[in-house]
């Protein structure tokens, strides 16, 4: 059983056909990296995949669980979890308020009103846990307001994984980060263990290629070439259309 | 058969009123994305301003007409003071737009019941426009023709300036795409002043011309105001045709409810604004949801 | 304990004793329609402040519950059944509103509640054979709950102090809570919220139905207060009123609405002894307040305070790179 299987997924937006026919085959505990030029509908796929955005056609199979018409609200529940590339934290917070919530999204405890969450012992320790995890723990109580852009990536990630998924998809986590705040998140996500399957999408090839098993390239909505890391790379229309412009 | 005849001329009349009053409500929401809350006022103050020439109360009177070119003239630029002053400090805030338009609103009310008290002013007919005119069996009141003959040679020079102005162009890039008209060079906060004032001045000459109808009264702006957000609502914002078509239904629906359901006048008056908002967002004609 | 802790037990001090250190009636009275207000206020914050909905609507469904009251007391029924009926009708007419409302955010929420609370006082003008038109309700009696009647105002006063306590206290407890936390959430990140797992539009609708209890709440102490419902209570300019005072007072904290409940009636009052003009001030306050302070008083006065007492600022990092 895969982990995602994406087929014949179509999207068009006013006659603009941003994902076209696209099949995607993720095996359990793999690291996929879908790259493309932009434009290529790359986060498109992800919106669709979430399911933020309806498919024209097609389905989406999570671990088995045909998924193509379950909100996007109940897929985070199913196990999968995202990061988004434009940030999308809750800044007038804490660290730890922002992973609270992740947490809670997927507990009952977010329907009741009459507890009160900062006395909430396991939302805090979890919470604790998945900023140790991307090395913020210690500056857990800081208001969002006052942490850096690198720190904020990596409170994005923290969300996700607190969310414990089995599918983490990533957008363009490195998007934005110094080379040393690369390093970091590379050790990071490196350090993920593989029970979880994890889709990343990259912009930037050199920190990318590192990570990831197979590669799956987008041009014009289009999977132009699949395969491993030498198979794309070497192949002359990634050259083209990728990595010769 | 006389009874359905007259409804029906009034129906239209009142239509052609609320054209001349929510075209620049839909203007401005169109271009600015807010609902203009002082529309209503606009036009009371509109109807004031013309109502003290005609009615001479400061000791001499004026024609009419020139009343109501005064009137048109002091709104509009009163509303453009307003959006210069006021609007203008909260650049990109609609919230904070709309609530001080709302203030404004009842900043304007008091102020017309503090200048012209509490009592309503009846406006005379202008000259000329007060018989009846005759066609076979059936009798018009020659103003209320004038009003819908007005009302659509307003609405031809608005289309005329919307479509074939530079001003016109401007405006609809403006109501199509705010960003991408900053983009191509066009300063739209100087837009939204130049549309507020003629959406002010327009609601101010549908107040004086509506004078002789409906009278003047404090309350005529919370009266009003409801009509051009149904209207705009019904027709979509930005869109001439839509407040148009919008004006003319909602004339009908506000003449034939008073008439035939006067209890639930204003529930029927409401009603198709809900279809249409739950239904079809955007409005009959328009292309932006709000 | 805490400077906090200890001006709310001096404030909670100052509204038990009230009756005995005011000069007369006329303050107790103030006192009683400032709580009943703030009640409202609370109600309304919960919306605008908390989920970020701004509605221009709410004095319909107080009056809903003002009207409901009187008119079952007209057809003869008893002030229990007539206080749960309001309640219950209030509440339902807000969960109406929501469905109706909720389909949008923003302007198109506030342009909705608008509308529907303009048919609600269309109706309350118009329905003449229910609701007495023009002639309102009237509502010759008050409860008298444990043999305490409600018609001596000091015993009116200290029952509105009760439910604006009880409403004060479920408020403080809703907003500390996981929900709480989930509709600031969908306030500040509505799609993030969704993409977290969160059903963002039916913890929007419970966070209305709350609204709704505390509005039709503070509409049955109204009509009791007034003995008296009519359209003028439904009117737009009534939404405003209220939106003010959650706007002024500073929306999204408890103690702003509170403070901006006082501050819209003793205004109201205390001006109306000497000019009838109270409509222009609540427009100038309303805009003076929007541009100059729009976080309202209470956040705002709370940013002077650190400002003028912090000993050692921290360099605040704002900017976020994109």
């Amino acid at each position: 059983m895969s982990a995602l299987t994406v087929t014949g997924l179509c999207k068009s937006f006013g006659g603009l056909h941003v994902t076209t026919n696209v099949n995607l085959n993720v095996e359990p505990g793999e690291r996929r990296l879908i790259i493309g030029p932009n434009g290529a509908g790359k986060t498109t796929l992800f919106n669709l995949i979430t399911g933020e955005l309806s498919p024209d056609s097609g389905s989406i199979q999570l671990f088995g669980q045909d998924i193509t018409k379950t909100p996007s609200r109940r897929r985070p529940h199913l196990g999968m979890a995202r990061t988004y590339q434009i940030i999308t934290l809750f800044p007038r917070d804490t660290i730890i308020h922002n992973v609270s919530l992740a947490l809670l999204g997927l507990s009952p405890a977010r329907w009741n009103p009459a507890i009160n969450i900062k006395r909430q012992g396991h939302l805090i320790e979890h919470g604790l846990a998945a900023l140790e995890r991307v090395g913020l723990a210690h500056i857990a109580e800081r208001p969002l307001a006052q942490t850096s852009y690198g720190e904020r990536r990596r409170v994005e990630i923290a969300m996700a994984l607190a969310q414990n998924p089995r599918l983490l998809l990533l957008d363009e986590p490195f998007a934005g980060l110094s080379i040393d705040e690369r390093r970091d998140v590379q050790q990071l996500l490196l350090a993920i263990p593989r029970d979880v399957t994890m889709v990343m999408i990259e912009h930037n090839m050199d920190v990318a290629l590192e990570f990831a098993e197979r590669i799956t390239l987008l041009h014009f909505g289009e999977v132009i070439v699949e395969g491993n890391r030498a198979e794309v790379v070497d192949n002359p229309r990634t050259r083209e259309v990728y990595l010769g412009h | 058969m006389s009874f359905w005849l007259v409804l029906t001329v009034n129906s239209v009349t009142f239509g052609g009123l609320l054209f001349l009053l929510s075209a620049g409500f839909s203007l401005i929401f169109g271009l600015m994305r807010i609902p203009n809350l002082t529309h209503g006022s606009l036009f009371m103050l509109g109807a004031y301003v013309g109502a003290t020439f005609v009615v001479g109360l400061l000791g001499f009177q004026l024609n009419f007409w020139l009343a109501a070119v005064i009137a048109t003239l002091t709104v509009a630029a009163a509303g453009a003071l307003a959006e210069r002053l006021l609007l203008r400090q909260l650049p990109g805030d609609q919230l904070a737009q709309v609530l001080v338009t709302l203030g404004l609103s009842f900043m304007a009310a008091d102020f017309c019941l503090m200048v012209w008290g509490g009592d309503p002013l009846s406006v005379e007919t202008p000259g000329g426009l007060g018989g009846f005119a005759r066609f076979g069996v059936a009798v018009f009141p020659i103003y209320r023709l004038a009003i819908i003959a007005i009302a659509v040679v307003v609405a031809l020079g608005l289309w005329l300036l919307l479509d074939r102005t530079r001003l016109g162009a401007m405006i609809r890039a403006g109501v199509d795409d705010p960003d991408m008209a900053r983009v191509v060079g066009i300063r739209v906060s100087q837009l939204f002043t130049i549309v507020f004032a003629l959406g002010a001045g327009l609601a101010a000459f549908a107040g004086i011309i509506g004078g002789p109808i409906l009278s003047v009264y404090p309350g005529l702006d919370q009266d009003m105001l409801p009509l051009a957000l149904v209207v705009v609502i019904l027709g979509g914002s930005g869109s001439l045709l839509g407040s148009f078509v919008g004006s003319i239904i909602v004339g009908f629906i506000y003449n034939f409810g008073q008439a035939l359901l006067p209890e639930l006048a204003y529930f029927v008056l409401f009603m198709p604004m809900l279809l249409v908002l739950l239904l079809r967002p955007q409005g009959l004609f328009g292309r932006h949801v709000p | 304990m805490s400077a906090r802790n200890l001006a709310i037990a001096l404030a909670f001090l100052a509204l038990v004793t009230l009756p005995f250190w005011m000069p007369g009636i006329y303050y107790i009275n103030v006192g009683s329609q400032i709580l009943f207000y703030a009640i409202f206020a609370l109600g309304l914050n919960v919306l605008v402040g908390y989920a970020g909905l701004v509605s221009l609507g709410h004095a319909g469904l107080f009056g809903v519950a003002a009207y409901a009251t009187g008119y079952m007391l007209q057809l003869g029924y008893g002030h229990t059944e007539a206080i749960l009926v309001a309640l219950v009708i209030g509440v339902a007419s807000m969960a109406l509103y929501a469905v109706l409302s909720l389909r949008s955010t923003g302007i198109g929420f506030i342009m909705i509640t608008l509308a529907l609370g303009e048919i609600l006082w269309g109706l309350a003008y118009r329905w003449i054979s229910l609701t007495g038109g023009d002639n309102g309700i009237n509502v010759p009696t008050r409860p008298a709950p444990f043999g305490y009647s409600l018609t001596v105002p000091t015993t009116f006063y200290y029952v509105t102090l009760i439910i604006f306590v009880a409403s004060v206290v479920l408020s403080a407890v809703f907003v500390n809570s996981p929900f709480g936390a989930s509709l600031m959430g969908t306030r500040d990140q509505p799609r993030r919220m969704n993409a977290l797992g969160y059903h963002v539009w039916m913890i929007r609708f419970y966070a209305c139905l709350f609204s709704g209890l505390l509005t039709a709440l503070s509409g049955i102490l109204f009509v009791y207060y007034t003995q008296f419902i009519s359209p003028q209570t439904l009117s737009l300019t009534s939404s405003a009123e209220v939106l003010l005072m959650v706007i002024s007072g500073g929306p999204g904290t408890l103690l702003g609405p509170i403070v901006g409940a006082g501050l819209v009636v003793v205004v109201k009052n205390v001006v109306s002894g000497f000019i009838e003009r109270w409509n222009f001030l609540l427009g100038a306050i309303f805009v003076a307040i929007v541009i100059l302070m729009p976080e309202g008083l209470v956040p705002g006065t709370a940013r002077l305070w650190r400002l003028a007492f912090r000993k050692r600022a921290k360099p605040v990092k704002t900017e976020t790179p994109s």
